[in-house]
């Protein structure tokens, strides 16, 4: 007994430095010397200013100028930018949490129709026919890290056609830009396609900047 | 359901049958003490560990013996680790100035990560500092892990022993785990996560404008090195709150792939390794295909109900699958087969959000871990509460054909039968009382997030998981309050940390003590040879009765828990 406590002190000590901290701290060198951009967080810059991260998605709504009843700022989608997938966490990429209601919740149903509703309203106008039973899930539904920086493909052609006109350009052009910003399965199978929004809304500002 | 969704499911299952051969020969030289070309290397490490131990690897440890040092290397596991969870504030690597978290939610971790669980009551990137993930909770990935396979293959010697009742020594297995396995695919593991976008830094955390005018603080970290043992050593604890679904820990389709690659290789490598050690490598195949093949069912399952979509969104008159809680990048394939992977390993770490599952879609993960975590399971921990059912299967086919029950000669006998009873109810028992006094009393009340039957899954999901050692949630239930980041003014529930913590601890070491004692009193035993009336145990029939004994003995007990929660909501469309 007092032998496998000796030796248990001495393996928590040994092991600590070992795996505890060398470990980490060599896969931290290596990692900064091999990969330097990806291992600090695949930063995106504009202009010599960090605007993002090309892994975290962000919330391309707006101030309205228009307070809700707890003062807080009430935004709205920016029509010149493709909009996000919900969030259930404002897109907090320093304190993530899931949504976490249940399938047969009725807050989540009523969380649905009013995202819905919401997406209707926006993109109705320029997708003549829209129903309701064609709106991709992903622009309803909230991801599971609150930053999920993709959308599907055919949520982003929906809204192509509403950003196309608030930036005064054709739809093709706008759609160009979006199979530009789609990231494919891996390797051909793994995983879905998804179209990196935030790279899309940069490339959208520099190549057909609204007036 | 989609081709493309099939294939990355099948492409999967035929990578692990592939893989599962050549890590457990691996592993089998290395637990032989066969030089590895590895050896070279780390051979001179090995022997300078064993010298600060004061450990002689060739001192051969009885089943009480091994199973004294395990206990007590664990317990002393669990004050250090309580102890740099408490300490924070004088932490080095805390470039956010967390406090530490308070004792229950503290005891709930240390307990959760020195028992194999990793359950997170807590969120890592508001709570932790660097130190506390690197060398408090990874450093308990790489150990819990080593002394759930250590156990495994000291418990498979007295399965396979030919005279004597020694075990092995825990000290040279540990380390030889730790060196030889565990490390070098944890490094490789970790650099290719690393080179497709895990993070691996141990810079603050950075704010700046967004497009539109907003704020964004990235949270930050070592998260690379963590990511690849905590998958590897089927722990799953999360370096941030939503685990693999946070892209800064799984950026993408093929991270998402090695990652469940690196969950089921060691458990699954390790049927491999018994079939060696056992001198019948059919036998080592039969349990990989009884795993496998309730494995693949459980994918089907969780894939089909997830694509019909939930009740909510049909009701909101949204058509498609059900990707509440899902990421784009991962879709309904790489999200369900994850959902499966994880809970048949007792790993627990996840990338979607299973308490937005749909009924029959999160009934699976449960069903899988009321097994006993015996589908692959955690590493070590799953192999040997498969044998204990084997050893069960084998007595009830004795049973019913009149022979004497036999495995790999030797005759199972009343003292055998009983201790493999005692660790196949114990956690069941665990799980079930439990849930049952989060149920009964008030206590239990304050954890529950969503109302109806789902707030019962929830709690039953809660110390399903726990006591199995799983450690995923349905994460609506919280055990943690903590208003702001940096654990200011944080408060602890607890009820449901002490009682979670005390789950976790008896529902790992309950079933290892029993598995030791089965083991040491099966390495005393004669071995007589195969003959005629023997009942062979590496034919289809016996996967098949081993298969039915999981489901009757472990499924049954839970049928009823099951109708309450998430069958009830599976089959209806009402609304709570």
């Amino acid at each position: 007994m007092r032998k496998d406590l000796t030796s248990s002190i001495a393996a928590i000590a040994v092991f600590t430095v070992l795996l505890g901290l060398v470990y980490p701290l060599v896969m931290t060198a290596i990692g900064q010397v091999a990969f330097p951009g990806a291992a600090d967080g695949s930063r995106i810059a504009r202009a010599g200013k960090v605007v993002g991260s090309s892994l975290i998605g962000q919330d391309f709504r707006r101030d309205s100028g228009r307070a809700d009843a707890d003062g807080e700022p009430i935004l709205e989608a920016d029509p010149v930018y493709v909009q996000s997938r919900p969030s259930a966490t404002g897109y907090n990429a320093a304190g993530t949490y899931f949504n976490n209601l249940g399938p047969n919740n009725a807050e989540l149903r009523d969380l649905f129709v009013a995202n819905l509703d919401a997406y209707l309203a926006l993109e109705g106008p320029d997708n003549p026919g829209l129903r309701r039973s064609d709106v991709p899930v992903d622009a309803v539904q909230t991801s599971a890290s609150g930053v999920d920086p993709h959308i599907s493909p055919q949520n982003a052609a929906i809204q192509a056609r509403r950003v196309a006109r608030a930036r005064g350009a054709s739809v093709d052009r706008v759609q160009a830009l979006v199979e530009k910003s789609t990231d494919g399965r891996a390797l051909g199978v793994l995983g879905e396609p998804g179209v990196n929004v935030l790279e899309l809304n940069l490339a959208l500002d520099r190549e057909l900047p609204a007036r | 359901m989609t081709v493309q969704g099939w294939l990355q499911i099948a492409l999967y299952v035929a990578i692990l049958t592939a893989l599962t051969p050549v890590v457990g020969a691996y592993m089998f030289r290395v637990y032989s003490g066969e030089r590895v070309l590895l050896t070279r290397v780390l051979g001179p490490l090995e022997r300078i560990v064993y010298r600060l131990l004061g450990n002689d690897p060739e001192h051969r440890q009885d089943w009480k013996g091994y199973a004294r040092t395990a206990l007590v290397f664990s317990a002393l596991s669990f004050i250090a680790l309580y102890a740099i969870l408490r300490s924070q504030p004088i932490h080095p690597f805390n470039p956010q100035d967390f406090a530490s978290a308070p004792w229950d939610v503290s005891f709930n971790t240390a307990a959760s990560f020195v028992s194999n669980t990793n359950w997170q009551y807590y969120g890592g990137e508001t709570t932790m500092t660097y130190f506390s993930q690197m060398a408090g909770l990874a450093l308990q990935n790489f150990i819990s892990a080593a002394v759930g396979i250590a156990v495994l293959i000291a418990v498979i010697r007295g399965f396979v022993a030919r005279s004597g009742g020694e075990l092995g020594n825990f000290w040279a297995d540990l380390t030889r785990t730790l060196l030889y396995i565990l490390l070098p695919i944890s490094v490789v593991g970790g650099l290719l996560l690393i080179s497709q976008g895990t993070l691996q830094t141990l810079a603050p955390y950075v704010t700046f404008a967004t497009l539109t005018g907003g704020e964004q603080t990235l949270a930050l970290g070592p998260v690379g090195s963590q990511e690849a043992i905590k998958q590897l050593g089927t722990n799953g604890g999360g370096f941030f709150n939503v685990n693999a679904a946070m892209p800064f820990e799984n950026p993408n389709g093929l991270t998402n792939f090695i990652n469940m690659l690196l969950i089921l290789a060691i458990p699954a490598g390790l049927t491999a390794t018994f079939g060696r050690m056992a001198a019948n490598r059919r036998l080592g195949w039969a349990l990989y295909g009884a795993m496998t093949l309730m494995f693949v069912v459980g994918v089907g399952i969780v894939y089909a109900a997830e694509t019909n979509g939930s009740p909510a969104q049909q009701l909101a008159g949204l058509a498609g699958s059900n990707l509440e809680g899902k990421e784009v990048r991962f879709g309904d394939a790489g999200s369900a087969l994850w959902v499966v992977v994880t809970t048949v390993a007792s790993c627990g770490a996840v990338n979607s959000a299973h308490d937005a599952l749909t009924g029959i879609g999160g009934a699976v993960p449960m069903a899988n871990m009321m097994t006993g975590e015996v589908i692959f399971g955690g590493v070590g921990s799953g192999l040997y509460g498969m044998l204990l059912f084997v050893l069960l299967a084998v007595f009830l086919a004795g049973l019913m054909v009149g022979r004497t029950p036999e495995f790999l000669g030797k005759k199972i006998e009343a003292r055998e039968i009983k201790l493999v009873v005692m660790a196949t109810l114990a956690v069941p028992l665990l799980a079930l009382a439990a849930t049952a006094l989060a149920l009964a009393t008030k206590y239990g009340a304050p954890s529950i997030y969503n109302p109806g039957p789902q707030g019962f899954s929830e709690t039953l999901y809660a110390y399903v998981s726990q006591a199995n050692n799983n450690g995923s949630a349905f994460a609506g239930y919280s055990g943690f309050v903590q208003p702001d980041a940096g654990n200011a003014g944080s408060s602890g529930i607890t009820f449901a940390d002490v009682l979670g913590g005390l789950a976790m601890l008896g529902g790992r070491f309950v079933p290892m003590v029993l598995a030791l004692a089965v083991a040491g009193s099966l390495a005393g035993k004669r071995v007589t040879p195969a003959g005629p009336g023997t009942m062979r145990t590496d034919t289809p029939t016996f996967v098949v009765l081993l298969i039915a004994t999981i489901l009757i003995v472990a499924l049954l007990t839970f049928v009823p828990s099951l109708l309450l929660g998430p069958v009830v909501q599976g089959l209806s469309t009402q609304l709570f």
